[in-house]
């Protein structure tokens, strides 16, 4: 790793704020992004279990 | 006027449907957006001549707190709809947009502290801008607690719905806060895009976060409708013949 690399992932001294901020957002973002997907999943195998068992 | 299309939209398997072919759509043109976002942010932007690195926080706060308010007025209007009208997407709207919104809410607020550390030397503040974005997040939770506790999914929805509309006071509240009162929290960012105080390799990535930041926002809300409709209609004929695969279903 070069001196630039390690001043970039440094942020300035900021890199627990910079870093921690993003890596929040990108929590959000897979939540959001897999949470609608799951519940729909779930839904359709309630639904085949139930027709199953009739 | 021809309301055919307002019709069709209200109808849960039509809106489906759309939903099913617009949203692979809405998610890839948010991707190069948001890509686009977090390299011109933590790449192209040249540190601030003040704030240093430490301003790139911006661009993940600033969209995720004006989703937070775009969010709530959505819901609300969803809930005016959903309240007089009884249409069912729109209450599947509110039901959906909540825990969306709680989190874009959540993320403004967590990023701010990560922001007002390092600035303003103090995580939180009782501010009027940093209160009422807090109150917002009360509100949101306000939304799904009252929609869970409602057994009955439409009174739930209804009941929901008017919380939503009497908290919407809240959204300008948060938004004029740093004009109306003497906040600690900085003024819009936004607003100076265009004049000479902003850096074209800072604007550019905040708009591109911004738009993608709204753009995924509508993809999960869709998501979200399209899980909520499946599992209230999940009796009728429909959902069965989409989704069922066994040929003999009984029921309604």
């Amino acid at each position: 790793m070069t001196e630039g690399d390690a001043g970039f992932w440094a942020m300035g001294g900021y890199a627990l704020y910079v870093w921690g901020s993003f890596g929040i957002t990108a929590l959000v973002f897979v939540w959001n992004l897999l949470a609608p997907g799951a519940r729909r999943r779930r839904i359709i195998r309630e639904l085949n279990e139930e027709a199953e068992e009739q | 006027m021809n309301w055919v299309w307002f019709h069709r939209l209200a109808s849960p398997p039509s809106f489906f449907a759309l939903a099913e072919r617009l949203s692979p759509w809405v998610l890839a043109a948010a991707i190069p957006l948001l890509l686009y976002g977090v390299v011109g942010g933590l790449w192209l932007a040249p540190a601030d001549y003040q704030q240093g690195d430490a301003f790139r926080i911006i661009y993940v706060h600033v969209p995720a707190a004006w989703l937070s308010l775009f969010g709530y007025t959505a819901m609300a209007l969803a809930a005016i709809v959903a309240v007089i009208w009884r249409m069912k997407i729109a209450e599947c709207a509110v039901v959906a947009i909540a825990p969306v919104g709680a989190s874009f809410t959540a993320l403004a607020l967590i990023t701010g502290m990560l922001w007002g550390k390092p600035m303003w030397g103090a995580y939180w503040a009782w501010d009027a801008r940093l209160t009422s974005e807090l109150v917002l997040l009360f509100l949101y939770l306000g939304v799904i607690g009252l929609q869970q506790a409602v057994a009955d999914p439409r009174a739930a929805a209804r009941a929901a719905g008017l919380l939503a509309i009497v908290g919407v006071i809240n959204v300008p509240i948060v938004h004029y806060s740093v004009e109306w009162w003497n906040s600690l929290h900085q003024g819009s960012t936004v607003s100076k895009i265009g004049k000479p105080s902003i850096s074209a390799n800072m604007a550019w990535p905040l708009l591109s976060m911004t738009l993608g930041f709204m753009l995924f926002f509508g993809w999960t809300v869709l998501r979200r409708i399209q899980a909520e409709l499946l599992w209230r209609e999940r009796g009728t004929r429909w959902v069965r013949e989409r989704f069922v695969s066994l040929p003999e279903v009984s029921g309604d």
